[in-house]
């Protein structure tokens, strides 16, 4: 009782001593309210179809999507095997601009492949223009764009496929449909949480250097020594995490059950044969009108 | 929920670590009836931690280390009771395991392969108890505070139904609020469950209201190498008997009075730490050294703003106020370390390194040493050198003293600190409180007007916290000005602190 007496009389001492000068002294700091964290619920795809289907089946559509159209180089498959993802992914629920929109990283890389293709490939038909390293031949064009389109082709689906596939969720599958090692996926899945804290051991990190004096100089030399710290930091939460885990009966041979379930439906079925029809059809397109181009043959 | 509480029994029972030479516990005897609620005690290093890992199963095999005598819950080898006991860790962060708040409290349960639809009843009943039960089991554990991230841990461990609940210092890394949340769930759950529960805390007050029994550890005669139960009873009985060994062993025992750090009291002026070359006298007690104009503060979107509050020498400040406010932020701030998001820190014109360079922020990370020093509160983040003697002279060689002098000065601090025997040991091999006393010790090397402190007695035991307060007292009455962030009203009020409350404006 007496103390909070004695602590309020010295702060209003203080706060007349001080009110002499201009500045008001408050001490109390009045922060923002911390928000009351209503989490909107994630998404697991921006498509409703996609969202239905196991997340091991998105990876393994992924694959059968991209896999027949690495043996396919030329403008006619590649180009309407994207216009067929496109107009499924608008049916599917996701716009065109939103696509774009969502793999634009995808469109940087076709672009870089255009310009290379574009530049330093193979001579096929007149050269139009050289200087030293570039050759720039009739064929160019049509083989650097052809090129792009495939890149983004493959590329495209396998990204709007993994937007907002759930880690947890992708576990799960591989554990039940593909059967593999418990041990292995969820102690993966749980190092993955490490990085949230990593991070924070990270700014920490550096802003300590900074309060030490070891802040200027050589940047390079500064993260290598960061980077020790972090290292360190990141067994010793492993070795806590494990701990952890041991103590809930994770990591022994007896059998485990799962509290989620993970299978394929009929969706998946009817996803698998979609993703394989896709580059089929481009191929068979590609092939009726002449125009297929085996990618691993010769100019 | 029904539980059917675990008997267990230590007879003879010790284990070595591969690692060391000494057993760390030798010829342990005890047994804890079905249902009992044991507080385990005992010094740091005396063998608590390796006691609940015993008792929990998860020391490991034969490569890990030795054990002798036996160790049984229900009779059962407790290497082999896999499931019958669960163990709640100190560490809030690295207990959650899963992203979703459902599925980490299901994960014991699939291990014990628990069928399916009794998972997901066990883990509602759980969540229930602990008080989590309104909570959506697909929310993110991302965001949950302290408290509700170790009741999770809790109920994570109950859905498993263990007969012996184990709780390794559960509220130790934790706020107030979250002290009661945590105490409040245990109370609950072990009168709902009638579990057997030892539990290890340095804060015995907190606990006191629900153990029958006190079992301590520690080595039965001086200089023993090896650590045993050295008093065993009714938690009053124990406490008069052996109330002194437990308070300079560490233990916060109910009933003994904080000790008095006020500015000019006697105990203060009787220590003598820092290297702080101004005193009191010499600065002028009425300019402030450190002050805010303004001050908007945050990591990209300002937390708190429009902040007017001066910083005086010989003055300690407690930034007060509830969790995730922004104090920490706040004190980074102030220490130059993250740039005001608006308004200014100014230090005193005399202590600029130029008259026209009085903002921290804008200063090089050489020039605030002698100036700022910032303690964090993990005290590994600080940690920049292979050897403690190094560690410590990183500050005085960075400000361009030889080697020989960076030495001299880090000697003295670690014998002040009571840490030269430590001097060509690693830093992370340290103990917590040891830790904690080196990055101070690092940090008071290079000699700051203003130190900044992050919740400098954060899981302390009773003698490192006695050890801090003293500390702080000797810092401030030579001049030096102290802020630190803390929610510990004891320390608060040892050192008869000035308080700056943070609090939540009303919702714009």
């Amino acid at each position: 009782m007496s103390d909070s007496v004695q602590i309020a009389m010295r702060h209003n001492e203080r706060a007349i001593e001080v009110s002499e000068d201009a500045n008001g002294i408050a001490d109390t700091v009045t922060v923002s309210p911390q928000d009351t964290r209503v989490e909107p619920v994630k998404l697991a795809s921006p498509s409703w179809f996609v969202a239905r289907i196991n997340p091991v089946s998105r990876i393994i559509g992924a694959l059968l999507l991209c896999i027949p159209m690495f043996f396919s180089l030329d403008l006619v498959s590649s180009s309407s095997a994207l216009v067929i993802e496109f107009i499924l992914l608008w049916i599917g629920g996701v716009a065109p601009w939103t696509v774009c929109r969502k793999t634009w990283p995808v469109w940087i890389a076709a672009l870089g492949s255009f310009i290379s293709v574009f530049l330093y490939a193979r001579v096929s038909g007149e050269i139009v223009w050289s200087a030293g390293w570039i050759v720039i031949s009739e064929g160019s064009f049509p083989l650097a764009l052809a090129t792009a389109i495939r890149v983004a082709a493959i590329a495209v689906p396998g990204v709007i496929l993994a937007l907002g596939l759930d880690p947890t969720d992708l576990a799960d599958g591989l554990v039940e449909i593909l059967h593999f090692s418990p041990r292995f996926v969820y102690g993966g899945l749980a190092g993955l949480r490490m990085f949230t804290l990593l991070q924070d051991d990270w700014r920490a990190l550096g802003l300590s250097q900074r309060s030490r004096g070891l802040g200027d100089g050589n940047a390079i030399m500064r993260a290598l020594s960061q980077a020790f710290g972090l290292l360190v930091l990141s067994i010793r939460r492993a070795t806590k995490l494990a701990t952890a885990m041991e103590a809930r009966g994770f990591g022994s041979d007896a059998p485990r059950s799962q509290a989620r379930v993970s299978s394929l439906h009929a969706i998946d079925w009817i996803f698998y044969a979609i993703c394989l029809a896709i580059p089929f059809a481009a191929l068979a397109l590609a092939v009726a009108t002449g125009n297929w181009h085996f990618a691993f043959q010769g100019a | 929920m029904q539980v059917q509480p675990a008997a267990v029994e230590a007879n003879g029972w010790g284990w070595r670590h591969a690692t060391r030479k000494d057993f760390a516990l030798r010829a342990v005897d005890f047994t804890i009836q079905p249902g009992e609620r044991v507080l385990l005690l005992g010094a740091s290093g005396a063998g608590k931690s390796t006691m609940m890992a015993g008792l929990a199963g998860v020391l490991g095999g034969d490569e890990e280390g030795e054990q002798e005598g036996s160790l049984t819950i229900d009779g059962v080898d407790a290497r082999e009771a896999r499931g019958r006991v669960g163990l709640v860790l100190q560490d809030p962060d690295s207990q959650i395991i899963l992203e979703r708040l459902g599925d980490d409290a299901a994960f014991g349960c699939e291990n014990l392969n628990v069928p399916r639809e009794e998972i997901w009843q066990r883990v509602r009943e759980s969540l229930n108890l602990v008080g989590l039960g309104d909570l959506d089991l697909n929310r993110s554990t991302r965001h949950l505070s302290g408290g509700q991230r170790q009741r999770l841990a809790l109920a994570g461990v109950l859905a498993m139904k263990p007969g012996l609940l184990l709780l390794d210092e559960p509220t130790a890394n934790l706020d107030p609020e979250g002290v009661v949340e945590v105490h409040d769930a245990v109370k609950k759950v072990v009168e709902s469950t009638g579990q057997t529960m030892v539990v290890v805390e340095h804060h015995i007050d907190v606990w006191l209201d629900m153990v029958d029994r006190v079992i301590v550890l520690g080595r039965p005669e001086p200089g023993d190498p090896s650590g045993a139960v050295i008093a065993d009873g009714k938690p009053d009985e124990v406490f008069a008997a052996m109330g002194d060994v437990l308070a300079s062993g560490g233990a916060w025992v109910p009933g003994r009075t904080i000790p008095d750090y006020r500015p000019g009291s006697a105990a203060a002026k009787a220590v003598n730490v820092t290297n702080v070359s101004a005193t009191a006298d010499e600065l002028n007690e009425h300019m402030p050294v450190l002050s805010c104009r303004n001050l908007s503060f945050g990591r990209g979107s300002a937390l708190g703003a429009g902040v007017n509050l001066d910083f005086y020498p010989g003055e300690v400040t407690a930034l007060m106020g509830p969790n995730g406010a922004g104090k920490s932020t706040f004190a980074l701030t102030l220490a130059g370390l993250l740039p005001p998001v608006d308004g200014q820190v100014l230090i005193a014109e005399n202590l600029a390194p130029r008259a026209d360079r009085r903002e921290p922020i804008m200063w090089k990370s050489r020039e605030l040493l002698g100036r700022i020093g910032m303690v964090f509160q993990e005290p590994e983040h600080q940690f920049a050198a292979n050897f403690v003697r190094d560690e410590v002279s990183v500050g005085p060689k960075s400000m361009g003293k030889t080697q020989e002098e960076a030495y001299a000065i880090a000697d003295s601090m670690l014998e002040r600190m009571n840490l030269t025997r430590f001097a060509q040991a690693n830093p992370y091999t340290l103990s917590g409180g040891e830790k904690r006393r080196l990055s101070v010790a690092s940090m008071l090397a290079a000699a700051p007007q203003v130190l900044v402190m992050d919740e400098p007695t954060f899981g302390q035991d009773f003698t490192t916290w006695t050890e801090m307060v003293k500390l702080i007292a000797a810092i401030r009455d030579q001049g030096s000005c102290v802020i630190m962030v803390t929610h510990d009203e004891a320390l608060v009020n040892a050192l008869d602190a000035r308080r700056v409350m943070f609090q939540e404006g009303s919702r714009a």
